[in-house]
């Protein structure tokens, strides 16, 4: 177990261009800490520069007080699993698991290796299956071999490259929540490399975002949810995606392409003298307005919108409305649309209604939000003018207590299984 | 798909294939069982069978020539069969994994030695073996076959390498191996079918040299079977050694087909199967 210190890391390559660059991190001991970003951005490069697999360019990496930037792999005591897990096939599942063990010449007897290896699968449920052959294994028993071969011995922190994404959408569920559990059970640091942001949301304690090798914004998947720090962090976390709309700065008004807004006192201090800002609207802050009581609707603005497409999803209603964007603000959220791996479609708001929600394709439907929750970007460095460092930091602090919180209760739960267990074995 | 129709034919073709490779050697076993002056009957089976021939070859007046060539022959396949797959994985290993300068240029030499022409090469080797006191010794044929066998054991084991997921090393390594362990542990008998496909290969292409074995050697001392053969003669000058001959063909025919048997089912078993996602 230990903390794990990234200062100002550089990757360059060859041609002098930096896959990962000046990137710097603190991980706390215990951290469950998740690299994300979309593909390109130098996630699983970083990762394998804390493992050692790729060299360091510059900067430091530093885990439990040692600068580990020229030991090699083996000297860092960590434990990987890989995206294809890498599996030995000569061997069985017992030897997979049991490999890092007797390369410690020795370091374990043979009892204690059996003990070890026996306890890894107890937890893995990889008890019929020791004496298989990976070939033989589906890819959830394949990927729990993997895990069972990191946990087996006592590495000092975990590092998961895409774990969950050669599994069926079922199976990744699952092993989502028993990797949490994992995690929260042994305690032990965990770096995890995913493009997946449900995964990012759902597993990090602290989520790192990055974009073309750049650290974007590290913080709880609370605080990068409801304040983040730019256009890109905002459009990647959420699902579906946020709206972006141009929105124009006149008098006292902010108009925008379906609605106008009354700018307050706070936001126009924060828009300053700029005349045209990129408006983002989270698609579940849009209510049709219908199913609101007057006094909810009083608060904040209502608009008519024709809908184009609806998707019902059973819990919600995703309801599509096409609008024109501005020329000026086209050739950033379309840089925006590419970063994200998007594909450039045609300008649309997404509206997540309530599935109660009575609107069809090609209705005049009307819908409310509250302006309150808008945020307001930049639109040249698509910095978030509204964001709030000090709401950022609070949310940051509550899921660092619930964290410390949520450790403590899992490490009891151990503590009072292996009480039970104890007088049977 | 297969209907009953296109399987017949598929069982047509194979049946013609294999008479049309099979028909040399039942035609050299039915020679080898011919009696002299039976060779000449005019019909494709022997009238009376008979193991003379190999009786003459083996403990017979032919023996004194035809065993220790084929000690020879083992001897000096198996070294330098040895010798080639050992050199070519440590070579193979490196072009596979690691990136330096001249990388292209060695796998383009080693395919240019292989296309040299033998005949060409092997008069001025004859005259530097025996200045040099190589000549019919073994490490004299051992040498020259290690340039037939080399670059061709070079080529098939990186291809086998390059298959080998490279993350399975890197897993390796966190894991605590050191470079050298990852190799001995993991790569090597992940190699394994891909190594025994290119030590068979290779003990054949050394097994079946004639040009070298009747070149550089002179007496039992080195010469292997393929050169002794050509020094049969019959039981009496007015006999042909063809049953002979045809005898000791057969018998040096048998380790290769021993040797495909044994490892058939490693050279087709894909070992890697499993490894990653599937």
């Amino acid at each position: 177990m230990a903390a794990i210190t990234l200062s100002h890391v550089v990757k360059k390559y060859g041609d002098g261009y930096p896959a990962v660059n000046d990137v710097s991190l603190d991980i706390k001991d215990g951290e469950f800490v998740i690299l994300v970003g979309p593909s390109g951005c130098g996630k699983s490069t970083l990762l394998r520069m804390v493992v050692g697999l790729e060299d360091i360019s510059d900067g430091e990496i530093v885990i439990d007080g040692d600068v580990v930037n020229d030991k090699a792999p083996r000297d860092r005591k960590l434990a990987m699993v890989f995206q294809n897990y890498a599996l030995y096939p000569h061997l069985t599942v017992y030897e997979n698991i049991a490999f890092p063990l007797r390369l410690e010449k020795g370091r374990y007897s043979e009892d204690e290796i059996r003990t070890r290896v026996q306890k890894a699968a107890d937890t893995l449920e990889l008890n019929e299956h020791l004496e298989r052959k990976p070939a033989n294994l589906s890819g959830g028993q394949r990927q729990r071999v993997a895990m069972g071969r990191a946990i087996v011995r006592d590495a000092r922190a975990f590092l998961f490259d895409e774990p969950l994404s050669n599994l069926d959408a079922k199976l990744r569920g699952q092993m989502r929540t028993e990797i949490s559990r994992m995690q929260r059970r042994l305690g032990t640091t965990t770096i995890y490399v995913t493009h997946d942001q449900t995964e990012a949301l759902t597993l990090g304690d602290r989520v790192a975002v990055l974009k073309k090798g750049v650290l974007q914004q590290a913080a709880s998947p609370r605080a990068l949810y409801e304040q983040p720090v730019n256009l890109f962090v905002a459009g990647f976390i959420g699902s579906p995606p946020m709206n972006f709309l141009p929105g124009q700065v006149e008098g006292d008004v902010l108009r925008m392409p379906l609605a106008d807004v009354p700018l307050s006192e706070g936001l126009r201090r924060r828009i300053g003298d700029r005349k045209l800002v990129i408006v983002g609207l989270r698609p579940e802050h849009l209510e049709d307005a219908d199913t609101l009581d007057e006094a909810t609707a009083a608060k904040g603005v209502t608009f008519e919108a024709d809908v184009d497409v609806v998707e019902w999803l059973g819990a919600e209603l995703y309801a599509y409305i096409p609008f024109e964007t501005r020329e000026e603000v086209r050739g950033t959220l379309e840089e925006l649309d590419r970063d994200l791996d998007g594909e450039g479609m045609r300008t649309q708001l997404v509206a997540a209604l309530g599935a109660e929600s009575h609107v069809r394709d090609g209705d005049v439907a009307e819908l409310w939000f509250d302006p309150s929750r808008l945020m307001v970007f930049d639109p040249e460095t698509g910095d978030n003018l509204t964001y709030d460092e000090e709401a950022a930091r609070a949310a940051d602090a509550e899921s660092e207590s619930e964290r410390a919180r949520a450790l403590e209760r899992a490490q009891r739960r151990e503590a009072r299984r292996a009480e039970r267990s104890t007088p049977a074995a | 798909m297969s209907t009953a129709r296109t399987k017949v034919w598929w069982w047509v073709g194979g049946l013609l294939i294999i008479l049309y490779c099979l028909f040399p050697v039942a035609w050299i076993i039915s020679l080898s069982l011919k009696a002299p002056s039976d060779l000449d009957n005019g019909s494709f089976l022997p009238s009376a069978v008979t193991w003379q021939n190999y009786q003459l070859i083996l403990t017979g007046s032919a023996s004194d020539l035809f065993l220790p060539a084929l000690r020879n022959s083992v001897g000096i396949c198996l070294i330098a069969t040895l010798i080639a797959v050992v050199l070519a994985a440590l070579t193979a290993y490196a072009i596979a994994r690691l990136d330096f300068p001249g990388k292209a240029f060695v796998l383009g030499l080693s395919l240019a030695v292989s296309m040299f022409p033998v005949i060409s090469i092997v008069t001025p080797l004859f005259n530097i073996w025996r200045t040099i006191g190589l000549y019919d010794t073994w490490a004299g044929l051992v040498i020259p076959y290690l340039s037939i066998t080399l670059p061709l054991s070079i080529w098939t084991l990186t291809a086998f390498f390059r298959e080998i997921p490279w993350e399975m090393e890197q897993a390796a390594q966190v894991d605590g191996a050191t470079t050298w362990q990852a190799f001995r542990k993991v790569i090597v008998p992940l190699a394994g079918p891909g190594v025994a496909t290119t030590a068979i290969i290779a003990f054949f292409l050394a097994w079946n040299d004639f040009v070298y074995g009747i070149s550089l050697t002179s007496t039992e001392a080195a010469r292997p079977v393929p050169a002794a053969l050509a020094f049969f003669t019959g039981a009496s000058q007015f006999e042909e050694p063809t049953g002979a001959t045809s005898a000791a063909a057969v018998i040096v025919t048998i380790p290769v087909v021993v040797l495909v048997l044994l490892f058939q089912r490693q050279i087709v078993a894909g070992l890697t199967q499993g490894a990653v996602k599937g």
